[in-house]
């Protein structure tokens, strides 16, 4: 008896990690697939054969055809710019709100948080309007400029900011610190893990936007690689697989390879980021 | 400190966001309504207060119903699913079993590629006759099908791959979750000789229940959000039969430039993303309760 149900678990848990690789080779295919049609000829694409010769003309004839050097520039132009921004105006935001009792401060924050669920992509008719109002449809500063003020790393930093000891406040006053001394160097360094974990999320984010950068951009020195590819990978320049797989995977890449590498932080840094 | 100097300081600190906030999120978000009030202003003629034409306009727009419906379609199809298989994941990866980092690298990765690189990717597993789909099935004699040129068969195609797109990532709001709860509990469940099954739907899923809301909510919101895809992979075609609602308003004020009824579309999306912050505000309550 004791044996056969200790058999039993044994079989139930194999076939349960039978079951979870299945999962994951199913879930990671589709992106072995492209790396894989990527390195070959678009025949073989189509007609899979495990030991077709390998290429880099597809990545050769993708350079040749659309510059996503530049648009890997421009891309790492607007979140070079935005990200620090983003950290800035937030950071002393964050400290208003969690350190002073400023009038009307309660309305203001609720008012703050109508970001999280109206993001800037759901007014793209009315931002467009304003962008073209202050001349700048077409910049990569216009790229940027509607997240600069993100609601959610406010609201992060707040809730980081609230949770600092009063106590290293308080010695840190006495020490002579003014109101911005003691956001330097007490409030920042303490929530440096919080720096990180927004950094990635809004890295990620806006390395893969879409939308708002399609309607601000209209020129290859403007236009980001999610850009550049949605334009490669239109049907009207004809359909080719490896081609278009190539051209994925050079968008992907510079962004993939950091989440390899930092697998961890990033997820770690998502995790922390949904709990608060 | 002086109330007064509070005042100052706060305000102070709070302005450069607050002048961007206003700018881009409360500014356009009225504007927005007022448009949808006026008619577009041309060249012969200025814009008229024209009241509610716009909505009536859209009541009447086989259009506007039809990605509505998709819409719902949307949120239904991938919801429940992709919901389902992050805790699935999330309950595999929290294991202490071989290989657990390249499982969780796998789940993971497809909600770190851009959704437009999703999309080139599987336009290819859709396409008809040469793609990975229809040669699939070849093996088990299905005969080829155009599953994106399918009404039928196109929303459920795109189903399937934002479900893919999405699951990993709220594997990662589930996997927080679970390492909240006290793996004493488990041990405690063990020794009164529960079942798996019985320890996940008695203690972890009532557990993870805060959780699954927060999920539930980012889901249903990028439901509304998530449209980059239709670029590449339908333009909302056939027929409209993929069509969304926000790439429904991308075509009206930037192909049909015509943004009054644009406008009225977007004034018809905050709504429903009002709904969802109702449904937030219930689940911060809901949390309260609960401590």
């Amino acid at each position: 008896m004791i044996i056969s149900s200790l058999q039993r678990l044994r079989l139930g848990s194999s076939l349960e990690l039978i079951g979870a690789y299945l999962l994951a080779i199913f879930w990671i295919f589709p992106l072995l697939y492209a790396f894989w049609a990527a390195f070959h000829d678009t025949q073989y694409a189509v007609h899979f054969e495990l030991f077709a010769p390998l290429t880099l003309d597809n990545f050769r004839d993708v350079m040749s055809q659309a510059p996503f050097i530049r648009y890997a520039l421009n891309t790492f132009l607007v979140v070079s710019f935005l990200l620090p921004l983003q950290l800035v105006v937030s950071t002393l935001a964050a400290y208003a709100f969690a350190k002073f009792k400023f009038f009307g401060s309660n309305v203001a924050f609720v008012l703050v948080l109508v970001q999280l669920m109206i993001t800037p992509e759901i007014l793209i008719v009315q931002n467009y309007g304003t962008l073209a109002n202050l001349g700048m449809v077409d910049t990569i500063a216009g790229i940027g400029l509607p997240y600069i003020a993100s609601a959610f790393c406010i609201f992060l930093l707040r809730q980081t900011f609230k949770s600092i000891p009063k106590e290293l406040e308080d010695a840190a006053q006495l020490e002579g610190c003014g109101t911005l001394g003691l956001l330097w160097r007490v409030y920042v360094p303490l929530a440096m893990p919080t720096y990180l974990a927004f950094s990635l999320v809004s890295l990620s984010h806006h390395w893969n936007n879409f939308l708002w950068p399609l309607i601000v951009t209209n020129s290859v020195e403007t236009r980001p690689l999610t850009v550049g590819l949605g334009i490669f990978g239109a049907p009207e320049s004809g359909v080719d697989w490896s081609l278009i797989s190539a051209a994925t995977l050079l968008s992907v890449a510079p962004l993939l390879i950091a989440f390899l590498l930092f697998q961890k932080q990033f997820v770690q840094s998502f995790m922390q980021a949904g709990i608060k | 400190m002086k109330v007064k100097s509070q005042n100052v300081q706060g305000w102070l600190l709070f302005a450069p966001a607050a002048i961007l906030l206003i700018a881009f999120t409360h500014y356009p978000t009225i504007a927005t309504f007022i448009n949808s009030l006026f008619t577009n202003s041309s060249v012969i003629r200025p814009s008229r207060f024209s009241g509610f034409e716009s909505y009536q306009n859209l009541a009447s727009d086989p259009v506007f119903w039809k990605v509505l419906v998709n819409n719902t379609w949307l949120a239904l199809g991938t919801i429940p699913t992709s919901i389902a298989l992050a805790i699935i994941m999330a309950l595999i990866v929290n294991k202490a079993i071989p290989g657990r980092g390249f499982l969780r690298m796998a789940y993971f990765t497809p909600t770190m590629l851009p959704m437009i690189a999703v999309a080139n990717i599987w336009l290819f597993f859709y396409a008809p006759e040469i793609g990975l789909l229809d040669k699939f099935l070849e093996i088990f004699g299905v005969e080829s099908h155009n599953w994106l040129g399918d009404p039928a068969t196109v929303l459920p195609s795109i189903i399937v791959m934002t479900i893919w797109k999405e699951a990993g990532f709220f594997m990662i709001f589930y996997l927080a979750g679970l390492q909240t709860i006290s793996p004493e509990l488990e041990e405690a469940a063990k020794l009164e000789g529960s079942s798996r099954w019985n320890y996940f739907w008695r203690i972890q899923f009532p557990l993870l229940l805060p959780t699954t809301l927060f999920v539930f909510i980012n889901a249903f919101l990028n439901s509304f959000k998530l449209v980059d895809h239709l670029f590449v992979l339908t333009k909302g075609g056939p027929d409209n039969a993929s069509n969304l609602i926000l790439y429904y308003i991308y075509e009206t004020a930037f192909s049909f430039l015509d943004i009054s009824y644009a406008s009225a579309l977007t004034v018809v999306l905050l709504i429903a993303l009002a709904l969802a912050a109702l449904g937030q505000f219930f689940f911060i309550d809901k949390r309260v309760h609960y401590r």
